[in-house]
């Protein structure tokens, strides 16, 4: 019987011909990714006497969530993790240069058909090149640290056939979301994902990374896209296949505090916008910035709008500057950060107050993510952030995008 | 097949939970039951704000009470404090229509203990007595005389929450006792 992409994986990482769907296995991962909670794990390790990891070449600890370090005790923890990296003869430490899966993904640190686990919700997004990515937490990272293996189930596959011609100012941002509205943040729960169909062709790398981030959105465990090296079976068995044409599909916004509560745009246009933030594993590269630049490029941002630009990676900030994008957004009056996670956990570097509204490029606007629980965030694409932050509202990017952002 | 391999049962912690309901709804994500800006603080600190949505739960609920929700409890982020503040919080077990992938396996690490049972959420209301038995897969309402079977945990996972833990099976693999 033909596999599907995440049976593949699964039944190579645990040294069987096939699996399928439903049973349990022990899988060895690939890679095992870091990112500040490396500390928590490692001091686990230590504390119980183990002095080595299982294998050491094969993790990748990032520190992105704090970046820089806002605090004193940022600071210790950060000085916690770079000594525990020392301590256990990891030679991957990507220490300042980016959000994890961003630097993950540009660094070459994934391949097609790879299992990769990490310490974050979003690893889903190393299914944008054909990997099995899946977060976990800090005691299973400190399991699988230690002995290279872990428990899964093999997940079922929801497939998604995505097809149509993409409007003017459509991004992958919207397709997800309109995904996310229509079928529910649970469509994929304790499913893989593999996206398929037409649209995936046009689907540059950009575009997928954001798609494959907000699987973990639809509820996934991974949310892959095949690859010309890795792709399921002719006759792989899929739960469930969803059909979705993209045609003539408006510009989509999730309002508070969910992300499964879409509408398009034109629903919400008015609303009045506090911030704009564009930033984040999901939005946060050259192409988005892009689009961010086009809207803005020669005008200011509205007087009552505060934008914020947070680069995925240091190598998105350089290369964003080389094509004018940076100048073009500073020179609106975009407050432009350290590239990192910065306020897209609330964290620092642009978190909201009591009664504030955001508009943000990010992947979750549960309440009190961005900062106080009495805040407001509506997730939209960078295209609509953009406008945002022109209009001081929630507004329709088709009025200065012409073309489809894919 | 056997993926987990620990010692024998009989030291066994119960797996049988039984307390008032205390009822949520569907969605209840990871950053309500740990805000972002409390992960990192001890949980004397991080206490307060438990499950902010329901403010008057933390000093109401009593150890061993029952949490009963919806669809997708714990969606979200991979933040393991969000079980562990519900552990150290004393409650007795969480019984959903579906859980959060993440957050339900963070469960089993660190043994706490979650039924997925359909049906539970529209059977169950505030402060019905109910009973949980993880390994049967059984939920009782006693209030109600009404039971229903949920999704069964499989032997493995029901073998790290009886060990203590991952940690403590991990401990046990490494022959650290
Ligand atoms: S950018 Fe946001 S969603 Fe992405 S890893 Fe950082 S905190 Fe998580």
């Amino acid at each position: 019987m033909g596999q599907t992409m995440a049976e593949k994986v699964l039944a190579r990482c645990s040294g069987r011909a096939d699996v399928v769907a439903g049973e349990y296995v022990t899988a060895r991962p690939d890679k095992l990714m870091c990112h500040e909670a490396f500390a928590p794990c490692a001091l686990t390790l230590r504390r119980m006497g183990v002095e080595r990891l299982a294998d050491p070449d094969s993790v990748y600890v990032i520190i992105d969530h704090f970046f820089p370090a806002p605090t004193a005790a940022h600071a210790k923890s950060h000085s916690i993790v770079r000594d525990l990296v020392e301590r256990y003869g990891i030679t991957h430490d990507l220490g300042h240069s980016g959000i994890c899966h961003q630097v993950m993904v540009e660094g070459g640190h994934v391949g097609p058909g790879e299992l990769v686990l990490g310490t974050d919700s979003h690893s889903t997004t190393y299914g944008a090149l054909g990997a099995a990515g899946a977060g976990i937490g800090v005691t299973e990272m400190t399991y699988a640290l230690a002995l290279g293996e872990l428990w899964f189930q093999v997940p079922p596959t929801v497939r998604f056939s995505l097809s149509g011609a993409a409007g003017p100012a459509i991004m992958a941002k919207d397709v997800v979301l309109r995904l996310a509205g229509q079928f529910g943040t649970d469509v994929a729960q304790y499913a893989a994902i593999e996206f398929s169909g037409s649209l995936c062709a046009q689907m540059g790398l950009a575009s997928r990374m954001t798609m494959a981030n907000m699987g973990a959105e639809l509820g996934a465990k991974f949310a892959m896209f095949p690859t010309e090296a890795f792709g399921p079976d002719q006759d792989a068995e899929f739960a469930a296949v969803h059909s979705v044409d993209v045609t003539g599909l408006e510009p989509q916004v999730a309002q508070p505090h969910n992300p499964g509560n879409v509408v398009g745009v034109s629903a919400v246009a008015g609303v009045r916008v506090d911030q704009a933030f564009l930033g984040s594993c999901t939005n946060a590269r050259v192409e988005d910035l892009a689009v961010a630049a086009q809207v803005l490029a020669g005008r200011r941002v509205h007087p009552r709008t505060r934008l914020i630009v947070t680069p995925a990676s240091q190598a998105v900030y350089l290369e964003a500057l080389r094509a004018g994008h940076i100048e073009a957004l500073a020179a609106a009056g975009a407050a432009i950060t350290a590239p990192g996670c910065g306020a897209c956990p609330g964290g620092h570097s642009g978190v909201i107050g009591p009664g504030e509204v955001c508009v943000s490029s990010t992947n979750r606007n549960f309440r009190g993510r961005m900062g106080s629980a009495e805040g407001f965030v509506y997730l939209a694409s960078p295209a609509v952030v953009a406008m945002a932050a022109l209009t001081g509202e929630l507004s329709d990017p088709r009025e200065l995008v012409s073309e489809p952002w894919l | 097949m056997a993926v987990i391999r620990v010692g024998s049962g009989s030291e066994a912690p119960s797996l049988m939970r039984r307390g008032r309901v205390w009822k949520f709804g569907h969605d209840v994500d990871t950053d309500v039951m740990a805000p972002w800006d409390t992960i990192s603080a001890p949980f004397e600190e991080r206490r307060a704000r438990v499950l902010h949505i329901r403010p008057e739960f933390v000093e109401g609920m009593r150890p061993g009470d029952v949490v009963v929700a919806g669809r997708n409890w714990g969606c979200g982020s991979s933040r393991e404090q969000a079980a562990e503040n519900l552990k150290l919080l004393g409650v007795g077990a969480v019984v959903a229509e579906s859980f959060g992938r993440i957050y339900f396996r963070n469960s089993v690490a660190i043994g706490f203990p979650n039924l997925a049972c359909p049906g539970a959420w529209a059977a169950c209301e505030d402060g019905d007595e109910v009973e949980v038995d993880v390994e049967g897969a059984v939920v009782r309402n006693l209030t109600w005389g009404i039971e229903l079977r949920g999704t069964a945990w499989t032997e493995d996972m029901l073998a790290i929450v009886r060990a203590g833990g991952l940690l403590q099976v991990l401990r046990q693999r490494l022959g650290l006792g």
